[in-house]
């Protein structure tokens, strides 16, 4: 099967300074990262904040350039942000956000900003606009007589429904979607979760679904990739990620989830805090904070390798062996 | 007899009712979850009974910390309690704080305000709760302003802040919401050590019903302004039985569950403008009847130990015997 979608050793570097005199830190907010994803697949991108979760979903889409690497949409190269090929492009690709208000222009109606894409990209006449958006705002389970109403008037599950509405508008192959439940109440993230997995079922759309959250990751992805401090450290289907976890970190991740109905048990806690993207460890960037560190992964770094068929992983101690790790 | 004791506590925001007669129990040492989506005023409970909410509300109704009515009292009788005997903490450490203050001092201010302690006693007892809370290296993080820190340790800096006046009470609201989840179940731990160490009693208001049950011994579910479930957290969660709160644990996807399709709450949390007469729960009810939507549900107590107010509830494995009963006593 074609990817649809292909990264290849993406590296984004941000410069921070740090005052007046001093020189620029540089920062490796995404470091190599290569994934590919086949049309109608899900894929999930789990890591904390600061791991460059979000940075690598936005270099995904061409918003934020590559500093280096490549992203591949279709067999073509991505064209550079703001040409004409890429906004040609970006019809076919859109985005999710996480905070709907924010996203909403609150001086436009819905409707106006549904139709909005389809105005852009020249898509569609007046009239077929109108058509469409009503079609949309069916599709996303919004009555028509809402279709005057601005962003303020409606529930944040509402207005995340207007925003999935708008990115469906010029039928993309793909859509990012950048922790889009992480701030709806949990009966609404279960509606929008629904409408998500049934428009991509319908349509075949492939997804990039980031998120903090693993159990909505478990639920609608077909395979998880898991970054830490720019790096993906693990990645299999979701099954085996979250049934059999190989790195120490993802373990870590997978127990740490809170489970109704269950006390504080055997659960790893992992101690410190997430590193700084600026000061990154020396050797495996996680190893401060394993708790199965040996003296090797201070000094070298863990590359990705295949620890089982789909399933690949970064970690010395994988490597060595195929026992499975006790943490 | 309990520490604190609500008793048909009411608030309106400018003639809008948001919180209908809440009653509320936390005894010493105990450790109340208080869980619900956003508006259904489960922070309001609390921010009403510590008198924290803004002169435009509307407080009625009764709390009593210890005897000692709070409800109405004078501004330096809540100062007492505040910060003192009931100490809180909020979702974002790093907008609590005081940014251009190093975070020491900030501790230390408590300390003088609360403990009377001064100078190098405060300072040094600054640093031992800092270590408490599980900041390393804490002498010299005492020297750090907030933005140095990242939003865990701002909240470990919260906590000590908390513990500072040694507090009887925590309300903890929505603590863990704004971390990362390695460092949530950090403070999960943190919070559950510092209160077996102090035996300090907490409320732990969240909407994550798994951070809920990790740390907390009692929970009550609420809905629209009012208590709809109440009872041991093994008990309810294990067998929940209002439709909302059975709704609550369909809704969350789980790890061990696959692909399979959600079940969410259909419709969305009732306006509090225009509630209608009856059951608040009753337009997103799969069980509601005509009776539902016309008659207002009381909280009642069980055979089993919980409270719940619901016409039809939900059966589970302990078939219960009281919901017949319970309809002419709600329609008396």
């Amino acid at each position: 099967m074609t990817a649809l979608l292909e990264a290849r050793d993406l590296v984004r570097v941000y410069e921070i300074s740090r005052g007046l005199w001093k020189k620029p830190t540089l920062v490796r907010a995404v470091d190599r990262v290569s994934l590919s994803l086949s049309a109608g697949e899900t894929l999930g991108v789990v890591g904390e904040s600061g791991s460059g979760k979000s940075t690598l979903g936005r270099m995904l889409l061409g918003i934020d350039p590559a500093t280096e690497g490549q992203v591949v949409f279709d067999g073509q190269p991505m064209p550079a942000m703001g040409t004409t090929e890429w906004r040609r492009l970006r019809a076919q690709m859109q985005l999710v956000f996480q905070d709907p208000l924010a996203a909403l222009d609150r001086r436009l109606s819905i409707a106006e900003q549904i139709g909005e894409p389809l105005v852009i990209h020249g898509l569609a006449t007046k009239s077929e606009v109108k058509e469409r958006v009503a079609e949309l705002m069916s599709a996303v389970g919004l009555r028509s007589d809402q279709a005057g109403r601005y962003p303020h008037e409606l529930s944040g599950g509402q207005r995340q429904r207007v925003i999935i509405a708008r990115a469906l508008a010029t039928e993309p192959r793909l859509l990012v979607c950048d922790e889009p439940v992480s701030a709806l109440d949990v009966s609404i993230q279960a509606q929008v979760v629904n409408l998500l997995r049934d428009l991509q079922e319908k349509h075949g759309i492939a997804m990039v679904f980031i998120s903090h959250d693993l159990k909505v990751v478990r639920n609608i992805t077909d395979r998880v990739a898991v970054m830490y401090l720019g790096r993906i450290v693990e990645e299999a289907s979701s099954d085996v990620i979250f049934t059999h976890p190989q790195h120490p970190y993802t373990r870590a991740l997978v127990s740490s989830v809170p489970v109704p109905g269950r006390k504080l048990e055997a659960r790893i806690i992992l101690q410190g805090e997430p590193p700084n993207p600026a000061r990154r460890p020396a050797g495996c960037a996680f190893h401060p904070r394993c708790p199965v560190v040996l003296p090797s992964c201070r000094t070298s770094a863990p590359k990705l390798g295949a620890v089982g068929t789909g399933h690949i992983a970064a970690c010395h101690l994988i490597a060595q062996s195929d026992a499975p790790l006790v943490a | 007899m309990p520490f604190i004791s609500i008793r048909d506590l009411r608030v309106a925001f400018d003639g809008t009712q948001v919180l209908h007669g809440v009653n509320l129990d936390v005894a010493k040492g105990e450790a109340l979850g208080l869980v619900g989506e956003s508006g259904c005023g489960k922070s309001v409970t609390w921010l009403a009974a510590l008198g924290l909410l803004p002169g435009t509300a509307r407080v009625t109704g009764s709390v009593t910390l210890d005897g000692q009515e709070l409800c109405g009292a004078s501004r330096s009788t809540l100062e007492g309690v505040r910060g003192g005997r009931v100490a809180m903490i909020f979702q974002d450490p790093s907008s609590s704080l005081n940014p251009v203050i190093r975070v020491g001092r900030q501790i230390a201010e408590t300390l003088r305000i609360h403990r009377g302690l001064m100078g190098d006693a405060a300072r040094l007892e600054a640093i031992r709760l800092m270590d408490m809370v599980g900041i390393p290296d804490a002498r010299k993080r005492s020297d750090t302003y907030p933005h140095e820190l990242s939003g865990g340790q701002c909240q470990r800096i919260m906590i000590a802040m908390a513990l500072a006046g040694e507090p009887d009470l925590l309300i903890a609201d929505e603590p863990t919401t704004a971390l990362d989840a390695t460092i949530q179940a950090q403070i999960l731990d943190l919070l559950s050590a510092v209160r077996a160490e102090t035996g300090m009693a907490m409320v732990f208001i969240s909407h994550d019903l798994g951070a809920v049950s990790q740390v907390c011994d009692r929970i009550c579910v609420m809905y629209a302004g009012r208590i709809v479930e109440e009872g041991r957290i093994d008990a309810t969660f294990g067998n929940p039985r209002h439709p909302y709160t059975r709704g609550l644990f369909d809704a969350i996807p789980r790890l061990e569950g696959g692909r399979e399709r959600l079940v969410p709450i259909h419709g969305t949390v009732p306006d509090p403008r225009n509630l209608s007469n009856g059951c608040a729960f009753s337009p997103r009810c799969d069980r509601a009847t005509d009776f539902c939507r016309s008659n207002l549900p009381v909280l009642k107590p069980q055979p089993d130990g919980r409270f719940l107010s619901c016409f039809h509830p939900v059966t589970g494995i302990s078939k219960s015997s009281c919901t017949s009963g319970q309809h002419e006593s709600a329609a008396a």
